[in-house]
């Protein structure tokens, strides 16, 4: 600290505005302590990222251009092959759409529920502790546990769910050879893992809510809907977009869940709900090829990116209200000079 | 690089030789007497601590590991076992050009065609005292396109036809593991007809699914997908594959349970009767009594439709990168020899590859009536089941080719029967589908 303080108590006025050259070496290395050392200061996670995310991504890109053997750990470079191949495969583009599938499925049914669940528990409840606790637990079952149990729940022929409906007198879903079927089945249990989860999160954002917010509603006459949609749900919003956004990730890189759908874990004889992660997984460990996998891999990068940056402009119009002027003031700038509000 | 250090290890190799091969003598002989003088009169016994890598359940007890080093006290053995061959495979393959496996390495014979690859890693395990030790087709398997032996063989999985008594007795068809091996003697067809009638007696399902069936009748085509000589993938335009093909969908539709290998219906399915065959090869006896330990019905008959089949198997390999390459084969050496893979046997029912324990039916017979893990001949009320299995072992004639992209042809044609054992396509449609996916490989 001493050391950032040295060049304003060393040097006067006069001598600040004269030209660089002139500086002694005390004065230029404090100079440079003003200048630099915030960035050394910052320097042990760049350089851990580095190392443990930059490498690896860079690293990537180079194995993608190659035909690579990974137990020789050489490759001959092919240019765009890899990418070529895999934009022209066939199972590349249901793996897409079965990631997105799964993840509406999943994200939409268990951000309305989440929200719900911690509407209810913001309510003064008996045992208020147990009734929270019991939402998060879920969520410390390890998710290959969740799947083994789910799998066997929804067998098509043995299952839980088919004899229940059998005995309803309802024919049995296919869950392992229709496509939406295992979406639904896989959804399912990516929300019984998260709903829990997310709901805790909204908890926490309900419960910073001004009460006198809901006093002066109800006072103006708002029934508790009225309030909750009036109040709640504005006031929740930006942790609802971190919530939204977490999803999403999580959403783009399911795995555990169909990987152990089955037996096989290679996503159903026809690809049923084979994601984009298992389709990495499958061509870099189930067919040692590699160069292709990390294809693969830089592709799930750019459409990450691509959602990100779609999911930061649909923000940028959904927090509008006086949140983004504390928090932004770019923003709200932005919006007012737009005419917003 | 890599030819400098073959070159040492050859050099080392060499002047170790005596010391491995009087360790080696030991493994077939009287084991106790010789290897405790050997390794008394031998000055080059340095303590070694040598890692053996296996998954699943190779049958390798404590009390095994224990014998040996009983009788070579410088050789400390640790075990690791993996959880699945998965786990396995990944490991190995990461580490076998980077280094860090243990010294002794188990493998699937499903890695095979990757490994075939690779054999300049492994150290080469060719010896004479070993030679004539294992089935024909076991070591050729193992032997690369130089002549080196890499891997020595420890089990394998004859073929032969597991059923349920009772639910063959209740359609009326003898029950009785000799009249059922009479009555299913011949092809596939055989077999298949006998299954339309027990289908027509019972109206349920004579097999588990189409997929097992199938991997037992594409064992037995020579060369299925490949092209041995050009490594050219042929599956599409192959006669055999698309006679099999043909064959199993269109019997499938009546006889076939429909259920996927290892999916949970399909174990449900083996303890509620659901079919009343399967093709089982000798470590499927665990399977059956793990997944239906009440049922006390299923037995196994001394027959296969078409002859033989293999299916499955394991082999010990030597990485080459490894600090104690002689020491480990020694180790290898005495843990593939016919009496520790009947001690094997007994403890997790993993039938030898050797041939003098397989010509030794008694042993065999006792093996598989006693041990804690399997008891199977109680189980499956079969008390010659080493006999059966021997002689499928002995019938298997055809060692079908696997080159490089014979398991992704493999999955692709599994998937196109799935595909119509679920109902979701008709033979030709699938058919189509697995002609397209099989050409995008490569």
């Amino acid at each position: 600290m001493s050391t950032t303080i040295a060049p304003q108590s060393g040097g006067s006025k006069e001598r600040v505005r004269q030209d660089k050259s002139q500086l002694n070496w005390r004065q230029r290395r404090g100079q440079w302590d003003v200048k630099y050392s915030p960035y050394l200061y910052i320097a042990p996670f760049f350089i851990v990222f580095g190392v443990a995310g930059l490498f690896p991504i860079i690293y990537t890109a180079f194995i993608s251009l190659q035909d690579w053997d990974l137990v020789r750990n050489s490759g001959e470079y092919i240019g765009f092959g890899q990418y070529n191949w895999v934009l022209h495969d066939r199972e590349f583009w249901i793996a897409l759409r079965n990631t997105f599938s799964i993840f509406l499925l999943s994200a939409i049914p268990q951000l309305v529920a989440a929200t719900v669940i911690a509407a209810m528990l913001d309510q003064n409840l008996r045992a208020r502790t147990l009734w929270r606790m019991g939402v998060l637990l879920p969520y410390v079952v390890a998710p290959v546990a969740v799947s083994l149990i789910f799998s066997n729940m929804f067998g098509d022929k043995f299952g839980l769910i088919n004899t229940l409906l059998s005995d309803i007198g309802i024919d049995p879903i296919l869950w392992h050879t229709d496509i939406i079927p295992s979406h639904i089945a896989i959804a399912t249990m990516v929300n019984f893992r998260w709903t829990g989860y997310n709901a805790l999160i909204l908890l926490a954002a309900m419960q910073a809510i001004p009460r006198d917010l809901y006093e002066a509603a109800a006072i103006d006459g708002a029934k508790t809907v009225r309030r909750f949609f009036s109040v709640t749900i504005p006031q929740i919003r930006p942790t609802m977009i971190f919530v939204i956004i977490t999803a999403t990730i999580g959403g783009l890189q399911i795995f555990d869940e169909p990987r152990m759908y089955d037996q096989t874990g290679t996503g159903g004889a026809n690809k049923q709900w084979l994601t984009i992660t298992m389709y990495l997984y499958n061509i870099g460990w189930g067919k040692f090829n590699f160069g292709r996998a990390a294809a693969v891999a830089w592709l799930l990068f750019l459409i990450i990116i691509a959602i990100t940056l779609m999911n930061n402009y649909l923000t940028r119009r959904f927090v509008s209200g006086e949140d983004a002027v504390k928090k932004s003031k770019k923003t709200s700038l932005k919006l007012t000079a737009k005419g917003g509000k | 690089m890599s030819l400098s250090r073959r070159k040492k290890t050859l050099g080392m190799a060499a002047g170790a030789t005596v010391f491995a091969l009087t360790l080696a003598a030991c493994g077939s002989s009287d084991p106790a007497d010789d290897t405790t003088e050997a390794t008394e009169t031998t000055e080059n016994t340095e303590p070694v601590t040598l890692t053996v890598a296996t998954f699943n359940n190779f049958g390798y007890t404590e009390e095994l590991l224990q014998e040996y080093m009983d009788l070579n006290p410088h050789v400390t053995v640790v075990h690791n076992v993996a959880a699945t061959s998965n786990d396995a495979r990944t490991n190995y393959f990461a580490k076998l050009g980077a280094g860090g496996l243990a010294d002794i390495e188990a493998i699937e014979v499903d890695w095979m065609p990757e490994v075939m690859q690779y054999t300049d890693f492994l150290a080469d395990l060719t010896d004479p005292e070993v030679e004539g030790r294992w089935l024909d087709w076991k070591t050729a398997a193992a032997t690369d396109p130089d002549g080196r032996l890499i891997a020595y063989g420890t089990d394998i999985g004859p073929e032969a036809v597991c059923y349920d008594a009772a639910l063959l007795e209740a359609a009326g068809m003898p029950s009785d593991p000799d009249e059922v091996a009479a009555l299913l003697e011949g092809d596939w067809d055989t077999y298949f007809e006998v299954g339309q009638d027990y289908v027509d007696a019972t109206g349920k399902a004579w097999f588990d699914g189409a997929g097992g069936t199938y991997q037992g009748m594409i064992n037995q085509v020579e060369a299925a997908y490949e092209n041995p000589e050009t490594g050219e993938i042929i599956a599409t335009e192959n006669p055999e594959v698309k006679a099999i093909f043909d064959q199993l969908t269109a019997v499938t539709p009546e006889i076939s349970a429909h259920l996927s290998q290892w999916s949970d219906d399909w174990f449900a399915g083996l303890a509620t009767g659901t079919y009343a065959t399967m093709l089982c090869p000798g470590w499927m006896l665990g399977v059956i009594k793990g997944a239906a330990p009440d049922t006390t019905t299923w037995n196994v008959a001394d027959v296969f439709p078409g002859g033989g089949g293999n299916w499955g198997g394991s082999y010990l390999t030597v990485p080459e990168a490894g600090d104690n390459v002689d020491a480990a084969k020694a180790l290898a050496n005495w843990l593939t020899a016919p009496e520790q893979q009947l001690k094997a046997l007994a403890a997790a029912g993993t039938f030898p590859s050797q041939n003098s324990a397989l010509e030794d039916e008694a042993a065999l017979n006792a093996a598989m009536a006693s041990g804690e893990a399997p008891t199977n001949a109680e189980f499956f009320n079969n008390d010659s089941l080493g006999t059966i299995f021997s002689n499928r072992a002995n019938a298997i004639e055809v060692s079908p080719f696997k080159g490089e992209f014979y398991f992704q042809v493999n999955d692709a044609m599994q998937n196109a029967l799935t595909r119509v054992e679920d109902g979701s396509q008709d033979p030709t449609t699938s058919w189509n589908q697995f002609v397209t996916e099989v050409e995008g490989i490569g």
